[in-house]
């Protein structure tokens, strides 16, 4: 355990000393928060009634999506482990005492908190000072606070999850460009990253809600503001532990089997 | 002591000619070709030797050391390292041993070196005292301590390597695989990368397996050559084996690969 604590403080301490990407990466999530907020608040002023969720939680929603993008962003994966992958430096990494998938996984944990220490405290802050309805909600309650806490880490892991798959499965293609993309977009769109997922038609809403996809974002951020039901939320929580064991658990195999067959690129 | 008895490995790799319409073609219909990269190997090596593996490129050089130590399975024979099969138990084996790649970098980009090397320390378990121990021996020997403290992306190539084979010995491992460990070095670099192995064979006993082009290294340091070609063992045998005809190494070995026709 003790290794893979230290890869983690590592990764996390790396990660911490690239400021002017965390600096831009602010920038660009109040530019873009700023933008759908106006869209929202546009289709909302049409008819306030035909939504879902009450305006100022989907602003709580949007807030707290830019805070913690780095949680979540289906793009952000770790280039390292695909070039080790593509150029062969996986040899490396190979000749060490140590389990490649769990190295892998705290690696990302690492470098995803990293990311969004940096970047959700100014996002927050500003976003708790806007004018109502436009910032950021306080909790719906303490206990609704504690669930988003812990929705947002097993979200955080579902997500990690996830993009272990995606890791592994590059052993297969050698290039990840394809699978990147597919993933990326496919994740974007069915984890409400574009809209949150109550916007979409019940029907839709109810299969998507199934989802591994749904198990990422959409818990937390839904929770904090109270817009999920006591049942609904067991229920979420539930999915959450469930997709997190079966993803980790399809990736860990994929592990296995990619190391039995590994080529090492380049001589 | 490490055996491989008749161990096979070969690759699939995608072929096709140069051009904008072979590319096209190659979207829809692939070529395949096996190349076998080592065929029938076999060979023994006893504890505390050192032995130069030797041969033209694409002979199965880095292959060979790839499958000793358990980042590749081979196809068909049988492997052992003290007793472990590499690729079964990969966890436990590569905690014997270490490896360094050349042409490959095991030092984390960004951070200073010394980060790197306490991230190993605790990827080995070392103590904290064989941890202390190791580090002042390495750094005494491979003249490291002003470079520790700066981030590998800003030392040249051959500070970078000295940093790397110091990274590959913190957990002292018995055996040591090097895979041209001295390429681009300079003359001084190479020459204490040199010493260093001899030195850590004569005081630790640690068995070492070296593969180069540059026969100074293997002059130096081996005192039994394997030389593979084309996937086959063709010369199994002592330095002087090699160099009955006089005249100087390079040109003995080329000759040699002229003879196998490699």
């Amino acid at each position: 355990m003790k290794k893979y604590l230290s890869f983690f403080r590592l990764r996390f301490t790396m990660g911490l000393q690239y400021r002017a990407a965390a600096f831009a990466g602010i920038v660009t999530q109040f530019a873009w928060g700023f933008m759908e907020i106006m869209v929202f608040r546009a289709f909302y002023h049409a008819d306030a009634a035909a939504f879902p969720m009450s305006f100022s939680a989907t602003a709580s929603y949007l807030w707290l999506q830019q805070a913690f993008l780095a949680f979540f962003a289906a793009w952000m994966m770790e280039n390292e482990i695909f070039d080790s992958i593509v150029n062969g430096n996986i040899a490396y990494e190979l000749c060490r005492p140590i389990n490649i998938y769990n190295m892998w996984y705290s690696r990302s944990i690492a470098n995803r908190l990293s990311r969004a220490v940096l970047r959700c405290f100014p996002i927050l802050i500003v976003a708790a000072f806007l004018p109502q309805p436009y910032g950021i909600e306080t909790p719906a309650s303490l206990l609704h606070f504690i669930l988003f806490l812990i929705t947002l880490a097993l979200g955080l892991a579902v997500t990690v999850s996830f993009c272990m798959m995606i890791y592994m499965l590059t052993f297969f293609t050698i290039s990840p460009q394809g699978l990147r993309m597919g993933f990326t977009s496919t994740v974007e769109f069915f984890a409400g990253a574009v809209i949150p997922l109550p916007f979409f038609p019940e029907k839709i809403q109810k299969i998507l809600e199934l989802l591994p996809f749904a198990s990422m974002q959409n818990v937390a951020l839904r929770i904090y503001s109270g817009s999920m039901g006591n049942s609904e939320m067991q229920k979420a929580i539930l999915l959450q532990v469930f997709w997190l064991i079966a993803v980790t658990i399809a990736g860990k195999l994929l592990c296995r089997l990619a190391e039995k067959r590994i080529t090492v690129q380049g001589g | 002591m490490i055996t491989m008895e008749h161990v096979c490995k070969s690759y699939k790799i995608a072929k096709r000619n140069a051009g904008f319409g072979e590319a096209c073609k190659a979207l829809f219909h692939r070529k395949y070709e096996v190349i076998h990269a080592l065929h029938d190997v076999t060979f023994t090596i006893g504890d505390g030797e050192m032995v130069g593996y030797i041969g033209p490129n694409g002979a199965g050089k880095s292959s060979t050391i790839k499958i000793l130590s358990g980042i590749l399975t081979p196809d068909s024979g049988t492997v052992l390292v003290d007793g472990r099969i590499p690729y079964k138990n990969r966890i436990e084996h590569v905690r014997e041993i270490g490896v360094v790649f050349g042409q490959r970098s095991q030092l984390w980009w960004d951070v200073p070196v010394i980060d790197s090397f306490e991230l190993l320390k605790d990827i080995y378990s070392i103590s904290d005292f064989g941890y202390k121990q190791s580090l002042e021996e390495l750094t005494a020997l491979l003249n490291l301590s002003e470079l520790l403290r700066s981030p590998a992306r800003q030392l040249s190539l051959g500070q970078r390597m000295r940093c790397e084979i110091a990274a590959s010995l913190l957990h002292r491992p018995r055996i040591l695989f090097l895979d041209e460990p001295t390429i681009g070095l300079d003359a001084v670099s190479k020459l204490a990368v040199q010493d260093f192995i001899l030195q850590q064979n004569k005081s630790h006993g640690t068995t070492v397996i070296l593969t180069t082009h540059d026969m100074q290294d293997i002059e130096a340091l081996t005192s039994r050559i394997i030389l593979i070609g084309k996937g086959q063992i063709l010369m199994d045998g002592t330095l002087d084996d090699i160099k009955k005809g006089g005249g100087s190494i390079d040109e003995t070995v080329a000759q040699l690969y002229r003879t196998y026709d490699i």
